[in-house]
């Protein structure tokens, strides 16, 4: 095979394209930073759910703003997973790629994001450059990919725009949403309705030229491609909602009547706070972008504690900041919502990329013994969902809640049923009656630990709650009766809240040979990975854990009915056929490393850190390493 | 929420109308400080504040940070949140921008305030809440037990810096008129009872960040940064001017006057700045200066209008 494995644009268009009919595809568009793939790819997404597909969005960001152009790490864009069927993860392999320079694309491919039949439409103008190194780029890239058997399509995008617009960095992702709509028989009208609601903040003119610009990829895909692409869609039977789990959060919120965020920028958290940002204050809601994350959390504990329940939006390094108010959080029992959108770490890490590695640090971050619950959300839908239900138990419970999220929740964008809004989800006025004659500011309930809290306003209550060590009526108190008793009461409050919760559902048989247990955004993957083992026959079942803590209850019986029972997680763990690790020196999975403890069962774990969401093929081959399937492949990993 | 004319005060806590409050219906607990600690002084002005200002204990707040001084809260019949150390501000800031109606007064040690917290004060003197804001500053760590602040004077010997502070003390006072936004500043020292209270009184009763510096002696660590001023009243300055605070017999004691008016910020910085003697007064005051809870001022919502609302905005995200 030549080195240049490209296909030429047929000279004249094909009079009929074949249609592929297919339950699903995933698509992809890569282009630099800045030349917005990302908007394409969102705009794509959104129709296609709007149309009744099941969908799974996935930002492909570099970590940096603007990354070299034409570089194989700084591709960025989406990833969008379209089905029949619902969707609930973003699937192995792409099937069909839209780059804007070889370079990007060399990156996908490298990443081994592509599927070996993958069709590519490659923007061409860098094959004939006036710059001579640009064209060896160009020819290395084509030889590289020749190792695969890829279909790429070469197409004019720069040509063809310029016919439209100066600037054809500005407009080769609408060219490139018009090819995508014509390939998958997209509602034109939808695409110009989403691209009316995404450029809302721009002006008339730019609506316009991003339509013609879109209208101008139609055709020219109309004129010159052989093929298209048919994923059946099914009309919703009830009312959907599409959006990715940051906004979800915002709007979950919104809904469980919380009435004051305070945040300091962080990336992927940062997003929710662009929506309050935008529509918090209609809500009657306040958005304080405070000097820091030690502020942020500081203000929104204030703001709890004279009121209504108040929420904080951060990542792994600004967790690690609120670690000392979170401990005050506790000790003085003031309710208070916490989100974590966790990214790659440690440190600076992976600011852009995905990472379950904050569990550990959410739960004994603080010094001292700071009993506290922790959700986490495994859908988008749930990102809207547990704001509600962190707010009620915050309430209830006198507690801190945090709520772990992540990169892949945050980013991705998937439809879901719309919410059934109710009054009771939101936090009702705080009491500014008098207080009862002798009601005390901790008056614990000796089985349950549990107390109701006094807000300021009302008279008759006046107290000063402390971090220190402090009896009922919040005085400072040193003696060991105290200090024991207090920290009874607030440990307490997690058993009784353990008691209050279901056992979680299995997917899969009861029993088996395999568990595969997961928290978070990795469901998705787990559960199609866990049903594709069973399709092989192999007794694997799943079950996703909501609560970290407390932990759901029966677990441990549930374990014992599995003869191996693994964890799936995105975080680092030992191998243990690495160097010097020892059954005993194993670092382990940090929900493993809960279970373990938890539960005493011999729980394995599976993790990996790969930046990205798992793939289902990737658990799947870990299951049959474990469930006795089919010999592993001979590579190390199913990457 | 209003006045239901109950005849106990902290009984049932209602109402101040038909109650003339005193000193003692604001004391609470008794107070762990050490003899002759200049904080004892700062709760007496304290409390006089609110009985004289006929202050509802139940609406009014004090926040604290970590040190000697931010357990006064405890010994104040109103509500309190003693924090953490470094972070009054925050937490104050969120209670007064959620709860505008609620009367808060923070309290701070040179530490809290000038060293582990100064990243909140410059924002928080930014934001300009309406919070009074007291800086007990002793120049020293006292409950940690004699370790160099950023008050410290150069020179003077701690745990921590046994052949004397290497830097140069910080200034409370300038640090805080070269903020953005800043519309609050008075000094004065707890030995010097009258004005202490005339300057509390005055920085109440502004409307914005209210930054009194507290000169305050510790007895036990830094018992003499101040002392030659305490004996001898002659090496006291006293801003004068009819926006400043002035009470009986301040300016018989005091006889060195400066006439300085609040309202010029250049002449503020320049007496900030300058060192040759203590000066007692208000040093700037501007009424005008944005204030952030008011800037931030949002309608409330009922729950039923913020489901109408929130089914407006899935409308746009509808599929």
């Amino acid at each position: 095979m030549s080195s240049a494995p490209t296909q030429d644009v047929p000279a004249d268009a094909p009079a009929a394209p074949r249609v592929a009919t297919l339950p699903e595809h995933v698509v992809e568009i890569v282009s630099d930073s800045g030349e917005g793939a990302q908007k394409c790819g969102q705009i794509f997404g959104a129709v296609s759910a709007r149309m009744g597909n099941g969908v799974w969005t996935v930002e492909i960001i570099p970590a940096e703003i603007q990354p070299p152009a034409r570089s194989a790490p700084g591709a960025s864009g989406n990833r969008i997973r379209i089905g029949t069927a619902p969707v609930t993860n973003w699937g192995d392999r792409t099937n069909l790629v839209v780059a804007f320079n070889e370079q990007v694309l060399l990156g996908r491919h490298r990443s081994d994001a592509l599927a070996d039949d993958a069709v590519i439409l490659l923007e061409d103008c860098w094959a004939t450059h006036d710059d001579p190194e640009i064209r060896a780029q160009w020819e290395a890239a084509l030889a590289e990919l020749a190792t695969c058997p890829y279909r790429i399509v070469r197409v004019p995008m720069e040509q063809q725009c310029l016919t439209l617009v100066e600037n054809p960095r500005k407009g080769k992702n609408m060219f490139a949403l018009g090819m995508l709509a014509w390939i998958y028989a997209r509602d034109l009208q939808r695409v110009r309705d989403q691209i009316a609601h995404q450029f809302r903040k721009k002006s008339r003119e730019a609506y316009e030229q991003n339509v013609a610009l879109l209208e101008l990829g139609h055709a020219w895909a109309a004129a010159n491609l052989d093929f298209r692409i048919d994923v059946p869609a099914k009309p919703h039977a009830e009312p959907m909602l599409v959006m990715n789990g940051n906004e979800a959060i915002g709007m979950g919120a919104v809904a469980a009547g919380m009435e004051l965020c305070a945040m300091y920028p962080i990336t992927p958290a940062t997003s929710v706070s662009h929506w309050l940002g935008e529509t918090f204050d209609r809500f009657g809601g306040l958005l304080h972008q405070a000097e820091d994350e030690i502020a942020a959390v500081g203000v929104a504990i204030g703001a709890s504690w004279s009121g209504k329940i108040a929420f904080t939006v951060t990542s792994g390094p600004g967790l690690s900041l609120k670690q000392e108010f979170l401990g005050l959080a506790v000790m003085t029992e003031v309710p208070l919502v916490v989100v974590d959108v966790q990214r790659g770490g440690p440190s600076t890490g992976l600011p852009t990329k995905v990472e379950q590695s904050d569990l550990l640090a959410a739960l004994f971050g603080q010094h001292g013994d700071a009993p506290h619950v922790i959700v986490a959300p495994a859908t988008i839908e749930e990102c809207f969902h547990v704001m509600v239900t962190a707010r009620r138990i915050a309430e209830a419970f006198r507690t801190p809640v945090i709520v772990l999220s992540d990169a892949n929740l945050a980013t991705g964008v998937q439809p879901f049923p719309r919410p059934r809004l109710d009054a009771a989800w939101q936090a009702a006025p705080p009491d500014q009656g008098p207080v009862p004659e002798g009601a005390r500011p901790f008056d614990w309930d000796p089985r349950l630990g549990l107390s109701e809290r006094i807000v300021p306003g009302r008279p008759g209550g006046m107290h000063t709650v402390t971090g220190l060590s402090h009896d009922e009526r919040s005085r400072v108190a040193y003696d060991a009766a105290t200090h024991e008793r207090g920290c009874r009461m607030r440990s307490r409050k997690l058993a009784v809240l353990q008691q209050t919760l279901r056992p979680p559902e299995v997917n899969g048989p009861p029993e088996g040979d395999l568990l595969v247990v997961g928290w978070g955004s990795t469901k998705g993957a787990i559960e199609e990975a866990a049903a594709r083992a069973r399709a092989e026959g192999l007794a694997v079942s799943s079950v996703h854990l909501r609560f970290l803590s407390p932990l759901e209850p029966g677990l441990g019986d549930l374990f014992r009915r599995f003869r191996r029972v693994v964890t799936v997680e995105i975080n680092y763990s030992d191998e243990p056929a690495d160097p010097f690790v020892t059954e005993e020196n194993r670092r382990r999975g940090q929900l493993c490393f809960l279970l373990r403890a938890a539960t005493l069962v011999d729980v394995d774990c599976w993790t990996r850190v790969f930046g990205e969401p798992l793939r289902p093929v990737q658990i799947l081959d870990a299951i049959r390493r474990r469930a006795g399937g089919p010999a592993a492949p001979a590579k190390e990993d199913v990457r | 929420m209003t006045a239901t004319g109950c005849p106990s005060l902290l009984g049932c806590g209602s109402s101040l109308d038909d109650h003339d409050p005193e000193t003692a219906d604001y004391a609470t607990g008794v107070a762990r400080w050490c003899p002759g600690c200049g904080d004892h002084s700062i709760l007496t002005a304290v409390h006089r504040l609110l009985a004289e200002e006929r202050l509802a204990p139940e609406r009014t707040v004090f926040v604290s940070g970590i040190g000697c001084s931010s357990r006064l809260p405890h010994y104040v019949k109103t509500y309190g949140f003693h924090g953490i150390h470094g972070r009054a501000l925050p937490i104050a800031t969120g209670v007064k921008l959620h709860r505008p109606d609620l009367d808060v007064f923070v309290v701070m040690g040179d530490g809290d305030c000038c060293s582990i917290g100064a990243g909140h004060w410059i924002h928080a003197i930014r934001y300009n809440l309406d919070l009074t804001v007291l800086l007990f500053d002793n120049a020293i760590y006292a409950l940690t037990k004699d370790q160099t602040s950023p008050t410290t004077p150069q020179g003077y010997a701690s745990n921590t810096q046994p052949k004397g502070s290497w830097l140069p003390a910080l200034n409370p006072l300038s640090a805080t008129l070269g903020v953005t936004n800043c519309s609050f500043v008075a000094q004065t020292a707890e030995w010097a009872p009258q004005h202490l209270y005339e300057t509390l009184r005055a920085a109440h009763r502004h409307k914005g960040f209210s930054f009194v510096r507290i000169l305050q002696r510790c007895p036990v660590f830094s018992p003499d940064i101040y002392l030659s001023a305490v004996k001898d009243p002659g090496l006291v300055e006293l801003l004068v001017h009819e926006d400043g605070v002035g009470g009986k017999g301040l300016e018989t004691l005091y006889r060195k006057h400066t006439r300085h008016d609040p309202s010029d910020l250049e002449a503020a910085r320049r007496l900030a700045s300058a060192t040759d003697r203590i000066r007692l007064g208000v040093l700037y005051r501007d009424a005008r200066a944005p204030r952030y809870e008011e800037t931030r001022r949002l309608a409330p919502r009922t729950a039923r209008e913020r489901m109408d609302l929130l089914e407006a905005e899935f409308d746009r995200h509808a599929v």
